[in-house]
């Protein structure tokens, strides 16, 4: 039985809460217990970093050493989560005058940072833990002729880690394979959504999205699988002002893998939070169960 | 009976004397130190005036050492060592302490320094007492050359050794020279057809009596010493037999098999499973593929062996060797180019019409796979639209950071190829124009001219995700124009990658089978940057042209000269002189324990297995002192260096600690310092 330490993010508590659910549900499947750590704090987002580093990485240490008291690698579904989670470890682990400083307030509440865990992104954990092999096996319904826009996003990949391919990467797209579907070649597949740019800069975000949309559509995509609930927000919830602002018509379902996944594995609709996106998934009904 | 030890105090302008109290020095030598029997200081000792000081004061003053406090023993040695054997003394007498590159330029504090200075001083004092007169040997030099690569700067090499009346023996591994010159259309600034310029030069070496082509053939090992190499050649099955061919080429005609070339043709043509790189190939023969050939393959066709006239194919064929003697080596072994599937941003390989400046050359050239047309990969379409992308894989942290050298005057020359032979509009995205030497400039202000577009920006992306409708079923270059200041999306037909030259991917074995290094970049190194860069550290081995280091043409032939001129010193000398300065192993003491074999950094010592001792080879030893420091037995000394040496200058550089040994101590011991 394969144990990680869950850490939801804030988003997935509300608006990606589909996220949350189908997640829990593709790893119970899978023989995951994601155990949800107890007293997590935000992560900082993408915003905190700019405004106090060292209180930023101060808030991911927290999480980190609640995880290794539990002596469990910690796995965020969420990228910006993940990526802020994983750079704290990385960061603190070369720099141990800093993991000194921060380690000093953590024991306020009896937490000590030690860099003694890994921090796993969800679509690696899937990929590589388990393996392809493993998740087509647990396939009961193959999601055949789903033609599907793999949407890495920018903060899985970047910044780069360890020499990884990050121009042309394929696993997103050898998962999606593994559950009978068919990833179209989407060009901008690693390219940013805008993130919060929406708040300070809604052209410019607008026409990033707008960017996304069109050429997720112009590669034959019937919908968008996304591993973020940031990039979920961005492009379903403003394709109406994408829309409005650029006269197109974009009606494209935007799921989270962990929901296509699900469908595969035979799960019902309800209990993957298909049904409550604002762009009916459509495509993905033959496949639902009865 | 003791020594005359002169010593000569060098001020070097104020180089010396500006921080070393060097009257002082000179004065405490003559009076304190043991067997001084002159002690002077002089403003320039390398000067004429100086070296005069030093022959003068061995004839007259009767001197029997010499010691000479200056700069470092790499710039005078020989000139110190000269004078004192113009004089009649043997040059090994003579010992340099340099006060300048080791005391003078790195001691701030006066006093520390000239302190320094005397310690240094009197360490060359002592030692030099205990110097030995050695002699230099000679070796003969065999006026074989070999030259490994055909290419143009080995072509030319070899034409230069060969018309001088000396005997070559050129090695390519390709079944024809020329090299990647012959895949070019044309060369610039000239724009003179590669071919038409490298051809007759081709063709020369193929029917000059000096020179053995040996095609198709690789060296497999590689022994011996200036002077004195032994090479043994691997003449690899062309299966056709060379005394009997003529070249008519029926054999290519009637073979059925047709592959792609990757060779020649970067995969944009092809070629038959029996053929010859291109028409102008030197020497003319077909080589078989196995790989493809049917015959090799299932036995059966045969259509070559029936249809030659004159019954050259030899299916039984093997590979035969050679075994010669030379002189000298010149590695001129050229370039591989950067492998653009490293930067995938450019899309090389997903997008049609992305092209590597080889894959382009080929296109250009008129006996290439298109006849010479500009068209895009469906072989019809001619593009309207080009853009040329600079420093793909140089210039970057990630892949290569040095210029390649030639590729913006290649892009110049592409961009006016498109000009010429379309109507195409033609773009340069560039981070500096680098065109520094004859006639270059010329040529940009040409391109300039004929109305070619630059702008100024490394392309960060070449995508077809389209935004707009002037964007669709297009190659869109994504660049910053850093002289406008803003992004630009350029939308094209066909985009050309202007791809870094690498060393070739087999440069370190190379290397290591010659007993050459290389760089860091993996790029030979030549023996000094500056002023000898087609000598190697190695004596006898000489490098010239792109394997060097990336050059174009002009560069790659002045390279190939002077590593002939080089071998052609050598052969007229006809002997090599080998400095004395190295290690012998005392065949008593030896146990035979073969330690010092590998350790070796120049493949100096070997095992004589008679004997069951190691001998070291006197014209390979550099006298680096490695073995004479790991012998477990003591067996090895080093010559000019040998322990009652070094002691003794060690001796002499603590002598305001030691008491004796011909300096005066002083008379309390110094203060201990507290940490």
């Amino acid at each position: 039985m394969r144990q990680y330490a869950y850490f939801p993010g804030c988003s997935l508590e509300k608006i990606g809460l589909s996220y949350n659910i189908s997640t829990q549900e593709t790893a119970k499947k899978l023989g995951i217990e994601l155990k949800e750590l107890e007293d997590w704090n935000c992560c900082g987002a993408t915003a905190y970093a700019h405004v106090d580093e060292l209180l930023a990485y101060t808030l991911c240490a927290r999480n980190i050493a609640i995880a290794e008291r539990e002596n469990l690698d910690l796995v965020a579904p969420c990228s910006a989560c993940y990526k802020n989670t994983f750079f704290t470890n990385q960061y603190l682990k070369k720099d141990p005058d800093m993991a000194d400083h921060i380690n000093y307030a953590l024991e306020e509440d009896d937490l000590h940072f030690s860099g003694s865990i890994s921090i796993r992104n969800l679509l690696e954990v899937f990929t590589e833990d388990v393996g392809l092999e493993e998740i087509s096996d647990s396939v009961s319904q193959p999601l055949k002729d789903l033609r599907v826009a793999p949407y890495y996003g920018c903060q899985i990949l970047r910044p780069k880690k360890d020499g990884e391919e990050i121009e042309q990467p394929d696993f997103f797209e050898n998962l999606l394979s593994a559950v009978g579907a068919e990833p179209v070649d989407f060009a901008l597949k690693t390219r940013c959504c805008g993130g919060s740019l929406l708040i300070s800069s809604r052209e410019a975000a607008l026409s990033m999205i707008h960017n996304l949309l069109k050429n997720a559509e112009d590669s034959g995509a019937a919908v968008i699988a996304t591993a973020c609930p940031l990039c979920q927000l961005n492009l379903e919830c403003y394709q109406n002002q994408v829309n409005q602002e650029y006269g197109t018509n974009f009606s494209i379902p935007v799921v989270y893998f962990t929901q296509l996944l699900g469908l595969a594995f035979g799960i019902p609709n309800k209990r993957l939070g298909i049904g409550s996106e604002l762009i009916a998934a459509t495509p993905l009904a033959s496949f639902a169960k009865k | 009976m003791s020594e005359k030890v002169g010593v000569y105090i060098c001020h070097c302008g104020s180089n010396i004397a500006g921080v070393v109290d060097v009257e002082e020095v000179a004065k405490w030598a003559g009076e304190d130190l043991n067997n001084v029997t002159v002690s002077r200081e002089y403003k320039f000792m390398c000067s004429s005036l100086g070296q005069e000081l030093i022959e003068d004061d061995i004839k007259n003053e009767g001197l029997t050492r010499v010691v000479v406090g200056a700069c470092s023993p790499h710039l005078h040695e020989k000139t110190f060592r000269r004078a004192c054997s113009n004089a009649g003394m043997n040059p090994y007498l003579c010992q340099m302490a340099s006060l300048r590159e080791q005391v003078s330029w790195v001691v701030e504090d006066k006093e520390v320094a000239t302190q320094k200075a005397k310690a240094m001083i009197a360490g060359a004092v002592e030692r030099v007492q205990y110097h030995e007169e050695l002699e230099p040997t000679e070796v003969p030099v065999n006026p074989h050359t070999l030259v490994v690569g055909g290419g143009i700067a080995g072509i030319q090499a070899s034409l230069e050794l060969a018309d001088a009346g000396h005997p070559v023996y050129l090695v390519e591994r390709e079944p024809s020279i020329g090299g990647h010159m012959a895949q070019f259309d044309k060369t610039f600034p000239t724009l003179d057809c590669a071919a038409c310029i490298l051809t007759p030069k081709m063709s020369d070496v193929g029917a000059h009596p000096n020179i053995t082509l040996l095609s198709y053939s690789e060296v497999e090992e590689v022994t011996g010493f200036v002077g004195n190499f032994h090479a043994r050649i691997k003449k690899k099955a062309k299966y056709v037999d060379e005394e009997l061919c003529t070249g008519c080429g029926i054999c290519i005609e009637k073979c059925p098999k047709k592959i792609i070339d990757h060779v020649f043709e970067v995969g944009m043509g092809y070629r038959k499973s029996i053929d010859r790189p291109f028409p102008q190939a030197v020497p003319n023969y077909p080589v078989i593929d196995t790989a493809s050939c049917t015959y090799f393959d299932t036995g059966k066709c045969k259509a070559c062996e029936i249809f030659c006239p004159t019954e050259a194919i030899d299916f039984e064929q093997q590979d035969t060797y050679l075994d010669v003697d030379v002189g000298n080596i010149i590695l001129a072994t050229g370039y591989d180019l950067f492998d653009v599937n490293r930067m995938p941003q450019y899309g090389y390989g997903r997008l049609e019409n992305v092209f590597t400046s080889l894959e382009f050359e080929r296109l250009c050239n008129a006996s290439g796979p298109t006849d010479g047309k500009i068209v895009l990969r469906d072989g019809v379409t001619e593009p309207e639209s080009v853009v040329i992308v600079h420093c793909v894989g140089s210039r970057d942290e990630h892949h290569n950071s040095y210029c390649s050298s030639v590729c913006c005057m290649s892009a110049l020359k592409f961009g006016h190829l498109v000009i010429e032979k379309t109507d195409a509009k033609v773009y340069s995205c560039y981070i500096d124009m680098r065109t520094n030497q004859k006639g270059y400039e010329e040529f940009y202000n040409r391109l300039l001219e004929e109305g070619m577009q630059f702008v100024r920006g490394k392309v960060a992306e070449i995508t077809d995700a389209a935004r707009i409708p002037e964007e669709e079923n297009k190659l869109i270059v994504q660049v910053e124009d850093t002289l406008l200041g803003i992004q630009r999306r350029i939308p094209v037909d066909m985009v050309i990658l202007m791809s870094a030259l690498e060393p070739r991917s087999d440069a370190g074995e190379v290397g290591l089978q010659f007993g050459i290094s290389c760089s860091m970049e993996g790029w030979f190194t030549e023996r000094h940057p500056k002023l000898d860069p087609v000598a190697t550290m190695t004596d006898g081995i000489f490098i010239a042209g792109a394997a060097q280091g990336p050059k174009d043409i002009p560069a790659t032939v002045a390279q190939g000269a002077a590593a002939s001129a080089r071998v052609q010193g050598m052969i007229t000398t006809g002997v090599v002189e080998i400095e004395p300065v190295v290690a012998t192993i005392t065949e008593d003491m030896c146990s035979g324990c073969r330690i010092c074999n590998t350790l070796c950094p120049f493949n100096a010592i070997e095992y004589l297995e008679d004997k069951e001792v190691s001998y070291i080879n006197t014209a390979l030893c550099k006298g680096c002192g490695t073995c004479v420091a790991a012998c477990p037995a003591s067996a090895i000394t080093g010559a000019h260096y040998n322990n009652e040496q070094i002691f003794a200058e060690l001796r002499g550089l603590l002598f305001d600690v030691t008491s004796g040994n011909g300096a005066k101590a002083p008379k309390e011991a110094p203060e201990p310092v507290s940490v």
